[in-house]
Order: structure tokens, then sequence, then C-alpha cells
């Protein structure tokens, strides 16, 4: 028994929506993934097992269909409209980011479906809401980020380069994640209610909220972020945080040292280093160590010698991370309590031996192949109800015999 | 879609929550609890006046008043929840949360990794004192593993996850995200986790410990980039790459954000196959468009470099919105990269989402909505954080029965 066993959902095959679908699916739900005739269009998306394209390769679509099974249902035809009620007769959820008006037109819309299943937890996700005057706008998940203030507040010092849109589909991510957490919430109350509902969940708006000080500094102050190299967009510049280490690799030094442990450490890390003598500045970090309490903001820039050992705190950091490598800078100085952290890419993050140890890495074999891969692990973990890849993403119309009369 | 019959109720009304979430990450999870009806009852440190949340005291702020009470971001995170002090370093203090949690269904914090269990709270505390009871704890690298001890917050998170460096543009520094993306994102989860511990323990009759790493979360976040790794071995730290901008899992052509005419005005302009580019060409209307390099999406992409430079021109002199009206009416996907004060004040698709609270000191201020739509079960945000220790008085005098002169004795004590 997990969190979600006998839920049953229908996915109606979209780019948009996937992510939820598997957050869903992993979790223990039964989710039915229903694609058009000849494949939804994300079987053509790379990349593909061994760059080799082909329905059944593409890795996009391993990754985001984990753990469902699958049929082709043509929606177009009478006979697929009455094959998908008769699948949605037995669910719990319906998951659907169609182009606007095209479920109505069907007569497979929330008021047409509920007539036959009354407990309906309908969930649409759609680019701008269903209520929208921009409903029928196609959208990206760049468009989506630029539209709803991620892109405003993502790039570099030097505002001649454009604003950036953080990699990873991170817009659809975010209408998927209030999917669920709406899908969830809206199951417990039909637990305690016996009442389903619809839902409309909104791509734009989703990431409209998950913009942390740039909406909240607007809404309370009317001040407007600006877009800052590597750290928060902020209101009033701020200095930066990133520093390059000998390997070539970038590390976040996150919070500027204030404290006298801090100024300590960072004397003591420069001495065995041998560094101090290229450091005229040491004497301030030894100020700075022998202070009885932390510097504090308002003093930099004001009291002089406070400004002093802060500068030297950073340029100390720096000079460090210039002659070791940006994980032995984290473990460095994470291990002595200072938050920083090295900049890895997605893959060096995977193989990293603290993730490896909480068991991140999760083998799923495919049969077909007769090979077995490694793919990404469990978002959270819940002993009692464990997440799990239960089967690999279906074939084209893999499970059309045992689901579809 | 459906009209209301009845007076909505809150999809989680019943619920009690004991809270020990602050900063955004923590915060933000409760307060969509809190949304949908659920008592999130958040308990701050007395000695320590709650500062502990560095967001109970910063800007930006609604006017000249300064304080503890007026953080716009902590009012922004913590609407619609009730606010108790209570110093667990006393014994009495300990035996009061000892019975909040017994009337709880669910304990929330996002402390460093142990710290509750310090307190004497730890999980195996917990279900001592209810055995089914449900605890989530969200820390950044989660309670086990080689790096539990290691301290973070949203932007170290970003770093150790691979989100900053797959935000970036070629032969630049990482650009990363411009502000906590994992401390929302991270609450996102942390509401899943305590829905599905709900739902199980619904089912079961069972709590749970549900450990949230919110660097964990974060590493779910790059799918196709890790199997591209895991099964064709090719790492996303090479030549050209990040390109953020650009979108190679489907590859589109044009696809970029483009200079237009004003001030770091910009574009964003992206096309998903032949079809696109064709409209596309129609709304420039331009004959460079008819090069046979761009006719197909190969061809668009091995000349993107050129691509993007003659966009860029034909943007340069307009002004963003008008680029986006021209090009959504000839179905282009297409927006412009807009500012706050436009997405928030003058965009018809935010219309609702930003609502007002009440804030007992700071008065009537605007806050982050939640961007979803429940028929039966709408969500309200309507009153603002609480301030420390307001409800006091109402809490403890209905759930731990004591009366409004025993609280005063209390604080005198130091206990509240």
């Amino acid at each position: 028994m997990t969190a979600l066993t006998g839920i049953c959902v229908i996915e109606l095959a979209s780019e948009r929506i996937a992510f939820a679908g598997k957050l869903l699916a992993d979790m223990g739900a039964d989710v039915i993934l229903v694609e058009p005739p000849g494949g939804d269009p994300a079987r053509g998306y790379p990349p593909f097992l061994d760059d080799q394209p082909g329905p059944d390769r593409s890795l996009w679509w391993w990754h985001y269909h984990t753990s469902k099974r699958g049929v082709v249902i043509d929606l177009e035809s009478a006979e697929g409209r009455a094959q998908l009620q008769a699948l949605v007769a037995k669910a719990d959820i319906l998951l659907e980011s169609e182009p606007d008006g095209r479920l109505a037109a069907l007569a497979l819309d929330y008021e047409d479906l509920r007539q036959i299943h009354e407990d309906l937890i309908f969930v649409s996700v759609t680019p701008f809401g269903r209520a929208s005057p921009n409903a029928a706008a196609p959208v990206t998940d760049l468009t989506i980020l630029a539209g709803a203030g991620s892109a405003w507040s993502c790039g570099y010092d030097d505002h001649a380069l454009p604003p950036v849109r953080g990699g990873g589909n991170q817009g659809f991510h975010t209408g998927c994640h209030f999917a669920v957490m709406s899908a969830l919430t809206a199951l417990f109350y039909r637990l305690t209610s016996g009442e389903g509902q619809f839902i409309d969940v909104s791509l734009h708006a989703a990431s409209n909220v998950t913009t942390e000080a740039a909406s909240y500094s607007w809404l309370v102050a009317r001040q407007t972020v600006q877009r800052q190299t590597g750290r928060h967009a902020a209101a009033v510049a701020t200095q930066g945080t990133q520093m390059l280490c000998q390997d070539g690799r970038w590390v976040n030094t996150g919070v500027p040292p204030r404290s006298p442990a801090e100024f300590g450490f960072i004397l003591g890390w420069l001495r065995e280093l041998g560094l101090e003598d290229q450091f005229p500045d040491a004497i301030f970090l030894e100020i700075g160590a022998a202070m009885p309490k932390p510097i504090t903001y308002d003093l930099i820039g004001v009291d002089a010698e406070a400004t002093a050992i802060f500068i030297a705190g950073r340029e100390a950091l720096a000079l460090i991370a210039a002659n070791v490598a940006a994980y032995d800078f984290f473990v460095g100085f994470q291990r002595r309590g200072v938050a920083v952290g090295v900049i890895y890419s997605p893959e060096e993050a995977f193989e990293d031996e603290h993730f490896r140890a909480r068991g991140f890495q999760t083998e799923v074999t495919h049969a077909d192949l007769g090979r077995t891969f490694r793919y990404p692990g469990a978002p959270y973990q819940l002993p009692a109800s464990p997440w799990r890849i239960s089967r690999p993403a279906p074939k084209l119309g893999e499970h059309d015999a045992e689901l579809l009369q | 879609m459906e009209k209301q019959l009845a007076p909505p109720p809150g999809a989680l009304a019943g619920l009690r929550i004991c809270d020990f979430c602050g900063q955004l990450a923590g915060a933000g999870a409760t307060k969509w609890l809190a949304a949908f009806g659920a008592e999130v009852i958040r308990i701050e440190d007395p000695v320590r006046e709650g500062r502990w949340d560095i967001l109970r005291g910063i800007g930006p702020y609604v006017d000249e008043r300064r304080g503890l009470e007026f953080g716009g971001g902590y009012n922004n995170h913590n609407t619609g929840k009730l606010g108790v002090t209570i110093n667990v370093r006393t014994e009495r203090g300990k035996e009061m949360l000892t019975e909040l949690i017994r009337q709880s269904d669910c304990v929330t914090e996002n402390f460093a990794a142990g710290v509750l269990e310090r307190w004497g709270f730890g999980y195996e505390q917990l279900k001592a004192i209810k055995p089914d009871i449900i605890y989530v704890s969200n820390c950044g690298f989660g309670h086990v593993g080689p790096y539990s001890s290691f301290k973070t917050w949203g932007p170290i998170v970003q770093a150790v996850s691979g989100l900053t460096f797959s935000s970036g543009l070629p032969d630049q520094p990482p650009a990363g995200w411009g502000y906590s993306y994992m401390d929302h994102t991270g609450g996102y989860y942390m509401v899943m986790a305590v829905m599905l511990a709900l739902l199980h323990r619904q089912r079961t009759g069972e709590g749970q410990w549900v450990d949230l790493a919110c660097t964990e979360a974060a590493l779910t976040l790059h799918g196709p980039t890790l199997l591209d790794w895991t099964v064709n071995g090719r790492p996303s730290r090479r030549e050209g790459q990040p390109h953020a901008n650009r979108n190679t899992s489907p590859p589109m052509a044009p696809h970029g954000i483009y200079a237009c005419a004003g001030d770091d005005a910009w574009v964003a302009i992206a096309c998903r196959g032949d079809a696109d580019w064709a409209r596309l060409s129609s709304a420039i209307g331009d004959s460079w468009t008819d090069q046979p390099a761009y006719a197909s999406l190969e061809g668009r992409l091995a000349n993107q470099d050129a691509l993007d430079g003659a966009i860029s021109e034909w943007t340069a002199s307009r002004d963003k919105f008008e680029v986006q009206r021209r090009l959504r009416r000839a179905s282009v996907p297409c927006s412009a990269v807009q500012i706050p004060g436009e997405r928030v004040d003058h965009d018809p698709d935010t219309e609702g989402l930003w609502p007002t609270v009440t804030h007992t000191a700071m008065g009537e201020v605007r806050v982050d909505g939640l961007p979803v739509r429940m028929s039966r079960t709408p969500w309200r945000i309507e009153t603002g954080a609480p301030c420390l220790g307001e409800h006091n008085e109402a809490v403890f005098g209905r759930l731990l029965d004591l009366s409004v002169a025993e609280v005063a004795q209390l604080r005198a004590e130091g206990v509240v």
C-alpha cells in the first residue's frame, strides 16, 4: 500500500503535463497515458538511446513517462471518445493540457465527463488559465518564463547580455508542481466529502508566483529588481558571490564572512596553503578573528575597520578559491560550518557521493533491450509509502490490449 | 465552472499543523496548507524574537516603519497562519509543545538537520507523543548522508544540484537563478510530501517521517540531461554549453531572447517547427527570411547565430509588446520579457493572483496568491502573517485551556 495505490489517473499526453503524471505515477498511482494515433510528438524529442532516433528511444520520453501505462486513442472518432469515457468512468483524476476549446468541441470537457463520473477530479493545465483572453496563444517553456518574470531576474550584471531562461523546462515543471499539489489536495477533500472538482492551473500564473522578491518587492514597495550575475536580482546592487577556482570550476561563496570564527578559519586556511605572504591584508583577518561579535551589515561602508575586515574576507576567499579545486573549496568550508556551494553540472551532482549514499540513483531495467540504466530518483523519501519507478515509459500502444475494450 | 452550492469549504479544514517552518522553503509550503483551510500554528522562539527567520525584519517595507513586524517577505510567505511563541529551552515550554503536538496531524520544519532532535522532539519522541504523527523535515541536504551537516540556502542548493550551471550563456560564468527558485520549489515538494503522507495516513492509519532534501528534489529537475549522461555518456559540461536561451529537446530555431526598442527591453520568440517559422516569416514580411538556408529546421539550427542576428535587427527598433501582439496574432510563440510592474499591474492573465491581506501591524498589503482555481474548494488568503506571539492567548486558551492571566504569567516567566 502506498499513498496513491488504487488511484487511477488519465493523462492526455502533452509535454506540458508529462511531469505531473510522473510525480503521481512514481508514488504509486495507476497513470494511463493517452496518445493520439501515431504517438505524441514528444516521442521525437532528443536525446535518443545511442543517438539513434525512434519512437521508443527518446530519453525525454523515458524520463517523463516512467511508471505509466500507455494507450492509443483517436479522440476525433466516436469509438475513441467512447474508449476515453470508459477509462474516465473508472478513474479518479483526469489530467489535460489540450489546445483551447478542443475538449469542449469533442464533448469531453469537465461538464461532459462529470455526467459519467460525478466525483471526478479534473485537472486542466493551460498556458494562461481557461478563462484567459490569450487562451489560444501558443507558448513554449521559454515564452512562459519570459512573460512570468523569471527571465527578467536571471542573467548578468552586464545588461547588454540578454536575460536568461534557466535550463530544464522549469516553467512547465512549475505548472506541474501546482497541478500535483492541487490534485492531492482535491483527493484529500474527496476522501472526506465524496466530492470531485474542476481545477484550472495556469502555467503563467504558476511561474508568476515563483519569483521570490521580484513580485513582492513590487507588491509591497513598488521596487523593480535588476538582474545580477549568479545571485539574487535586487533593487539595490549587491556584491558578486561566484568565484572561479583553480580547476576552472565555479563556486558560490554564499553570504560573505562576518563572524570571528569565519575570519579565523579563512586565515588558517590561507596559512595552510602558504598564501599569507601574498595577502598583505591578512592583518585584517586577524583583527576580524579577535572581534567579540560578528560585523553587522549596517557597519559596512560606514565603519572603516569593519569595512576593511569585510573586504579582506572577500578577497581572501577569492585567493583561496584560485588555489584549490571547487569541490575542495566547498567541502573545506562546509566542514567548518560556512555555507558555500560548488557549482556542479547536473551529471556531476548526480555522481556525487552524497546523493549516491542517499540512494538517489535508481536502476531501471528495459527488458526489451536487455539493459539496465541509471535514472534520477526520489524527490522525497516517504519510508511508509516509498517512491518507486514501477516500469519504464510505455511504448506506443503498449497497453491497448489490456486497457481498451 | 461550478456554481458554489454553499459557503466554500476548506479542502483541508479540520487539519492542524504544528509548524516550525520559516524563510521561504518551509513557510511557502505551510502557506498553501493554510490557504486551503488547515489550521497552521507557527511556533517561534520568544528569546530570539523569531529572528531565526531572517525575513522577519528585512525589506521590502510598506512604509517608513521598521522592525520585526514589518518584513514584506515574511508577510508574503506566512499568510493565514496563527503565530505563537514557545521557549522550548524551558520545561514548561516543552510541556506546552508536547500538548500541541498531541493535538496536531503534522509537524513541519525546515531547520538545519538535527535541531528538533536536540530539543528533544525528534521523530521517535514525536511518535511517542502521537503515534500516527506525520513529520516532514525539509533541509538542503536531508537528514541522512555525508553532507547532512552542511548548511544551505536557496542559491547554495541551486549551485550544488546543477540548476545554477544549466542557467547561463556560452563563454560566460553561470548566470544562475536571480531568486531562490529552489526555496519556492522545495516548498512545493514539501506540500506534496505532506499531502502524500496525509493520504497515506487516511488510508492506513499510519504516520511517517518524510526526509525532504531540497538538493535532491532539485536534481530530479534535469531528467533528460541526466539520462543523456547515464545512457549515452554525454556530459552537459561541454563546449558551447550551456546555452540556456536555446532549446535542444526538442530542437527549435529561432529560439531566443532578443533586444527591443527601449532601455533593457526584450522579447522571447520560439518557433516549434516549420509552420511556426512560415508564420513568423510572414509576420516579419522581409525577403531575408526566404533564404534557402532557413527553410528547414536543420538549416536554421546550422545557421542559428546568423538567424538570431537577423531577428535581433528586426526586433531592435520595435516595442516589445508590439512584437508580442503581432506574433501572437500570427500564432507564433512569443512573449515580452515582463518587468514586475508590467506583469503584476497590467497583465490580464494575472488578475486575481495578488490578493490583499490585512496584517495587524502593517495594514493592507498585496501578496502572492496561488495559481490554481479549484471549483469546489477555492483557496482563501485574507489575513497577513502573524505578529510575534499574536495568537498566544487564543491558541493556548483553546488548545491548552490556559486563561489570559496564565498566559500573561508564562510571558512574564519567559516561557512564551
